[in-house]
């Protein structure tokens, strides 16, 4: 999938992303009483025209790095590159300007279409923001033939959002990012509102677009088949951190991480077959991103926890599997085996 | 189809069944529940018979044979000075100057309606504005238009008025912007009540913002002016009609008020809540003259009451899905 890419510089390149969130922010509160650290130091790069998947728990950060590379929410600290500038701070024009080449894809296609737009305004919307095909005629035909690419049907140009079904509706978003062309488009759990039946439609035109238009593309999910399914490359996130990265063969096929091998453990897998397939599932919920634990994050829930780990936080780093791990202690072989994850399952 | 893999996928599924079903703008959708309440519409009809009577006060007087609103002829009082009833020539009555009552009334409805309409538009216009900002930007400004409205809200607007009422009664103040007499009414109005669709406008805003449309906007590079003017104004307008429609008959009221305490509305212009100060003292022996003002100030309010009522269901947003 990602043989014609120009790998000199990744298209998006993150360096020690961090976004806390104060609460309150009053005027008399202090400001960094208890920050939720949404996202703690991130850093990695997407090549061009390459799908990177990313994954993890609810709350693990994964919409909040949507968000900053999509300059919604300024970064507390760390640097942001797109095509090698520094977006992170960008501002007025200069920022509107990266804004026709990244785009996004909304999780809730019930909010994310103003309800008192027709279909035709909500996907003419990039145009008249960017004074692009000012001719009405000429609008509409561009409107039509994104209609067309998405699937959609033309003629419904001048209907209201509520009287489309949440398959279609997301397919008015598809079509609205897609308007101004972007290199990037950025996809926040795009199907996770849709029905499974309406699932696979939605992710194959998503694949579909990305190969004929040589998309790069963010697709964050917590369904690990899904990923598997569209991405090149995936990185599994845990409260804030970035735990494992790594293309998709090895990431799946000899996963290092022990909260990895956890989520793939945990995928159902449809063949009854496999049905006394060993099982390695985490108990108790994520700890709280605002008082995180000290060393590893995942110290708390990991089966392989020793001392090391609540006393010094692992750097992400090759362990030769493949994949870039964060962890003192990667899986063996015989662990995986015992998970029931690994080249063998799923 | 340009793609092929979408056509196949996609195909099935595109046409809802109701595709030859014309479309139905969210004006279609509220009319058609709007027809069904049949007080509303009752109401949206006397609304409009008032607007007609306000607007071609002169012809209907005219058409009725009455004499004209501010026509005093003291042939109609009585030995005792005191005003005649209602007969054939004068349905509702004289005034104690001779004045025609019904004449009065009909003239009457263009103050309040004139008080009404653009006094709530005034405030509807500063409440809507401000209320945005603050529930937009949130932060300080927000802290800053809260407290703004608190003041407000704490003026006790009918002492206030008074003393306007008073220091204006002459030349008007402020530079002329404050005009005796309808200009003394609206500005009271607006900063009496702008604070209400302010507050409704800040809470409506904080929930709007956080929907995801606002951030497909804000991605697409929209501006601030925009996201707020394009994409949740209009969102908005459900809720400012029906709480403007419900607004109108308080501010008429409010007028009826301010001209019964003589700070209103002038003599010799005709205006409800005047007539019915003027007729207190004559209450016993001139009914008429406070009954058929009385009454038209009833039928009004009542009518514009029930209209933002049925608005209000017809436009819930909720039932827009």
């Amino acid at each position: 999938m990602s043989a014609a890419v120009d790998t000199d510089t990744p298209l998006v390149e993150v360096r020690d992303l961090v976004k806390h969130f104060a609460p309150g922010g009053g005027l008399i509160a202090p400001r960094n009483a208890g920050a939720v650290r949404a996202v703690d130091g991130i850093s990695f790069a997407i090549g061009r025209g390459e799908t990177l998947g990313l994954v993890g728990e609810s709350g693990c950060g994964k919409s909040t790095t949507a968000r900053l590379l999509m300059r919604l929410l300024d970064a507390t600290s760390g640097q942001i590159f797109f095509e090698g500038q520094d977006i992170t701070r960008l501002k007025g024009p200069r920022l509107k300007a990266i804004r026709r080449q990244a785009q996004m894809i909304f999780q809730d296609p019930y909010s994310s279409l103003n309800p008192r737009k027709t279909v035709g305004s909500i996907i003419a919307e990039p145009f008249a923001i960017h004074g692009l095909h000012r001719d009405r005629g000429e609008r509409k035909r561009e409107v039509q033939q994104l209609m067309e690419t998405v699937g959609l049907n033309p003629e419904h140009y001048n209907r209201y959002p509520h009287e489309f079904s949440g398959g279609q509706r997301q397919r008015i978003g598809v079509a609205r990012a897609l308007a101004l062309r972007p290199k990037l488009l950025i996809a926040d759990e795009p199907v996770s509102a849709l029905d499974v039946s309406i699932q696979a439609q939605v992710l194959n035109l998503l694949r579909n677009l990305q190969r004929s238009l040589g998309l790069t593309v963010v697709l964050i999910a917590h369904d690990l088949s899904v990923v598997r399914h569209m991405c090149d490359r995936v990185a599994v996130m845990y409260l804030g951190k970035i735990v494992e990265i790594g293309p998709n063969e090895p990431l799946y096929g000899s996963p290092c991480h022990p909260y990895t091998g956890a989520l793939l453990s945990a995928v159902p897998v449809p063949d009854p077959s496999l049905h006394g397939r060993p099982r390695r599932l985490l108990g108790g919920d994520p700890p709280s991103p605002a008082n995180p634990p000290s060393g590893c994050s995942f110290h708390t829930r990991c089966p392989k926890a020793a001392e090391l780990c609540s006393a010094q936080e692992p750097m992400l780093e090759p362990k030769g599997s493949g994949t870039d791990v964060a962890c003192h202690y990667p899986l063996s072989g015989e662990e995986r085996e015992a998970m029931g994850v690994g080249s063998s399952a799923i | 189809m340009s793609w092929a893999p979408a056509a196949p996928l996609g195909a099935d599924v595109l046409v809802p069944p109701s595709a030859d079903v014309e479309a139905r703008s969210p004006l279609q959708l509220f009319w058609r529940r709007f027809r069904r309440d049949r007080l509303a519409v009752a109401s949206l009809f006397v609304v409009v018979a008032l607007i007609v009577v306000a607007i071609a006060a002169p012809l209907i007087v005219d058409v009725l044979g009455l004499p004209g609103p501010d026509v005093q002829n003291l042939n109609l009082t009585n030995y005792f000075g005191g005003p005649l009833g209602p007969s054939w020539s004068h349905p509702f009555g004289v005034d104690k100057l001779g004045e025609d009552v019904m004449s009065r009334v009909i003239y009457g409805a263009r103050v309040s309606l004139e008080v009404g309409i653009i006094g709530t538009l005034v405030s509807t216009v500063i409440g809507v504005t401000l209320g945005m900002l603050a529930g937009f930007y949130r932060g300080w400004v927000d802290t800053l238009l809260a407290r703004t409205m608190d003041v407000f809200l704490s003026i006790p607007i009918l002492l206030l008025g008074l003393g306007i009422g008073a220091a204006c009664a002459v030349r008007g103040c402020a530079a002329g912007l404050i005009q005796p007499g309808l200009g003394v009414i609206i500005f009271l109005i607006a900063i009496a009540t702008w604070p209400f669709q302010a507050r409704i406008v800040r809470g409506l805003v904080l929930s709007l913002r956080e929907q995801e449309f606002i951030d497909a906007s804000r991605a697409l590079g929209a501006s601030d002016m925009r996201l707020m003017f394009r994409e949740i104004l209009p969102n908005l307008s459900a809720p400012i009609i029906v709480y403007a429609t419900l607004q109108i008959p308080l501010n008429i009221l409010f007028e009826a008020a301010l001209s019964y305490l003589g700070i209103g509305i002038r003599p010799p212009t005709p205006s409800w809540g005047q007539m019915i100060a003027d007729a207190t003292p004559i209450f016993n022996t001139a009914w008429w003259y406070m009954v058929f003002p009385g009454a038209a100030l009833l039928v009004t309010v009542l009518a514009f009451n029930l209209l933002g009522d049925g608005l209000r269901d017809a436009l819930n947003p909720r039932g827009a899905r």
